[in-house]
């Protein structure tokens, strides 16, 4: 499998514009809006609802395409590929979505397998195994023959995990890991995380507006405001960071709370 | 709890608790009394509120708003200190609100001037929407053209190479639309072979024809009511069934996920159904040929005098294989379309849970209408001479 040596960037984002709507009734989501995520790293990418989290995401994944702008991903142009080559490159990459987005029609074991199954020559017995290992490791063995529909909402997610993880990705972008779980189980999720990332230098872009998630994760982090980064750096220096923006995403309480929302 | 409003001299006192339950009687009320009240500089006293939440807020801030459309002029007390706090975050949250005078005695001057300029407006509003209507056509022809080609050439290589698809998946299509469906398609093709016998033998009786009913049956199953009926039925049961399905993935985001593990929705999801369909169809085609035939023969022997081995006799020899077979492939061309417009309608999804239902209605209109132009294009090929 070819990979890119030139460079150490596994996302690298130059001046992306994208928006939805008629070129008359035009609303721009991001605009001018760059990345660089390094081999191995862990990015939170925060910002306020609407800020153009979710649509940077899905445009560096290819499910949402730029108006301008540069996006490679593992050093290819992920835009200008042919879907033959997009979907090379894709598989060596792992999303978890925000509801997990598990086919309902299947068993959690076959969801998990269905990687496997359309793109390895595996024997079906060792898929089997592979399947029930990686449940086992992010907490949900004995779960592969039940359908999503029968699962917790936080159990969903750990699933949808096992899942991107199905074909060993080199990078894993997570939209909202823990939204709407309880707090054990949403830090249960960014262990996970981080133990795929010390262990096996994969990776880990996350969409998060939880601030005890970002601690935890505690990478790089990029804040969006309106469509363009508002700051670039280590959540460390975020923390003490005086820009404005920063100051009322990290301490909601202590400035004008009449703005929050 | 509700809220009083008492008129003395030029003071209209409002006392009592001003909630989103009781403004609408306490604002009826002020119109009535700012009406009937010709004086202007009316001044309206809050100073004995005892209650109030938004709604009561909203209601107070929009007093002189109220009173301009009545053409007075009223002026506003304060409210008491305690809910004033309240009230204030209210109004700053509360946007102007600019309400033109309603006219209570006629048309105002400059009424008119107004007119043309409204109906220019309406006209470019409407040129506007025929416009976007058309472009928004357009594009979703476009579409369904791309959806068409490529669902019918991913089926078509499918034969060669099966990656990309889930084993077993074909079957569990063939065994839904097929077996699960004959049970309901024999049943009205039973009926609609016993109603056509019905029918065909009230006319023909006349001219003494009673006889010829077995080979108008025969021939009206096959041609016609066996493929149509089959497909309609279909439609209606396994289409809707298919767009609701792709459109609720869309929703759930499972369409999105399949495309970020590299893997076709089409291929994965489509091309079963498909293959599932232009297998099924036909077959069930050929079992409601039999079954419509067989109720209208036993409506043709219990209702006319007809023995069942002549009626029998006859159903057969006005059978052509002929029309058996434009039959079928009229069966093949009508499981096509039906797959391919659900899909497309269920990809087309947007909005939440009524998106879904919308999908599944235009699907399974779209494709009754397309079976319909299809059987038609079929007639014209076939019987035309």
């Amino acid at each position: 499998m070819p990979t890119s040596t030139s460079s150490q960037a596994v996302v690298e984002v130059e001046n992306l514009c994208v928006s939805y709507g008629t070129d008359d009734d035009e609303h721009r989501v991001l605009d001018g809006v760059d990345v660089w995520v390094e081999d191995g790293a862990v990015l939170c990418i925060v910002g306020g609802s609407g800020c153009g989290k979710s649509t940077l995401l899905k445009t560096i994944i290819g499910l949402v395409s730029p108006k301008s702008g540069q996006v490679r991903l593992l050093g290819e142009p992920m835009h200008e590929l042919p879907e033959s080559e997009q979907a090379r490159l894709l598989k060596r990459v792992g999303v978890m979505f925000q509801y997990g987005a598990l086919l309902n029609s299947l068993t959690v074991g076959e969801n998990v397998a269905l990687p496997l199954q359309m793109h390895t020559e595996l024997a079906a017995d060792y898929v089997d195994d592979l399947v029930r290992t990686r449940l086992e490791l992010v907490g949900l063995g004995g779960t592969v023959n039940l359908l999503p529909s029968e699962l917790s909402g936080g159990m969903r997610k750990r699933a949808a995990l096992a899942r991107a993880m199905s074909l060993e990705p080199e990078i894993l972008f997570c939209d909202e890991p823990g939204a709407g779980l309880d707090p054990e189980t949403a830090a249960g999720i960014d262990r996970l995380l981080l133990s795929l990332n010390d262990q096996l230098g994969m990776g880990i872009v996350v969409v998060t507006h939880e601030l005890l998630s970002i601690d935890r994760l505690n990478g790089d982090l990029i804040m969006l405001d309106a469509g363009r980064v508002a700051y670039d750096g280590t959540v460390t220096d975020a923390r003490q960071s005086s820009l404005e923006g920063l100051k009322r995403f990290f301490h909601p309480d202590s400035t004008n709370a009449g703005s929050a929302g | 709890m509700t809220a009083r409003l008492e008129l003395s001299d030029d003071v209209l006192r409002v006392s009592g608790a001003l909630t989103v339950a009781s403004v609408a009687d306490a604002d009826a009320e002020l119109r009535r009394l700012l009406l009937t009240n010709p004086a202007s500089g009316l001044r309206i006293d809050l100073s004995t509120v005892d209650r109030i939440d938004t709604g009561g807020a909203v209601w107070v801030r929009r007093l002189p708003v109220v009173a301009a459309t009545l053409g007075r002029q009223i002026e506003v007390g304060h409210l008491p200190e305690s809910l004033l706090g309240f009230y204030e975050a209210v109004a700053k949250a509360s946007t102007e609100v600019v309400v033109e005078s309603e006219s209570e005695s006629g048309a105002k001057p400059g009424a008119e001037a107004h007119e043309p300029k409204q109906i220019e407006e309406t006209a470019e509003h409407l040129l506007d929407r025929v416009g976007d209507r058309a472009f928004r056509d357009v594009n979703a022809a476009l579409q369904f053209l791309y959806v068409m080609s490529d669902l019918t050439w991913a089926t078509f290589t499918s034969l060669f190479q099966q990656r990309g698809m889930r084993r077993g998946s074909f079957v569990e299509q063939a065994s839904i639309i097929g077996a699960q469906g004959l049970t309901i398609v024999t049943l009205v093709l039973f009926l609609v072979g016993g109603v056509s016998t019905l029918q065909a033998a009230a006319q023909l009786r006349q001219f003494g024809a009673n006889v010829l009913v077995a080979d108008l049956l025969a021939i009206g199953i096959t041609r016609e009511l066996g493929p149509l009926m089959t497909a309609i039925m279909i439609a209606g049961r396994s289409g809707s069934a298919f767009a609701a399905e792709i459109a609720t993935m869309k929703f759930t985001e499972e369409i999105d996920a399949l495309r970020t593990m590299a893997i076709d929705p089409l291929k994965l999801v489509a091309v079963p159904k498909m293959w599932a369909m232009l297998l099924s169809v036909p077959l069930l085609t050929i079992m409601a040929d039999f079954v419509g035939l067989l109720g209208g023969t036993v409506t043709g022997v219990l209702s006319l005098d007809i023995s069942p081995a002549t009626f029998f006799n006859r159903v057969t020899n006005a059978l052509l294989l002929k029309d058996i077979i434009t039959g079928l492939i009229k069966s093949l061309s009508f499981a096509w379309v039906i797959t391919i417009i659900s899909v497309f309608r269920g990809l087309q999804f947007r909005g939440g849970a009524a998106g879904v239902g919308n999908a599944t209605t235009s699907a399974v209109v779209s494709s009754i209408f397309a079976i319909i132009v299809l059987d038609l294009t079929w007639g014209l090929i076939f019987y035309l001479r």
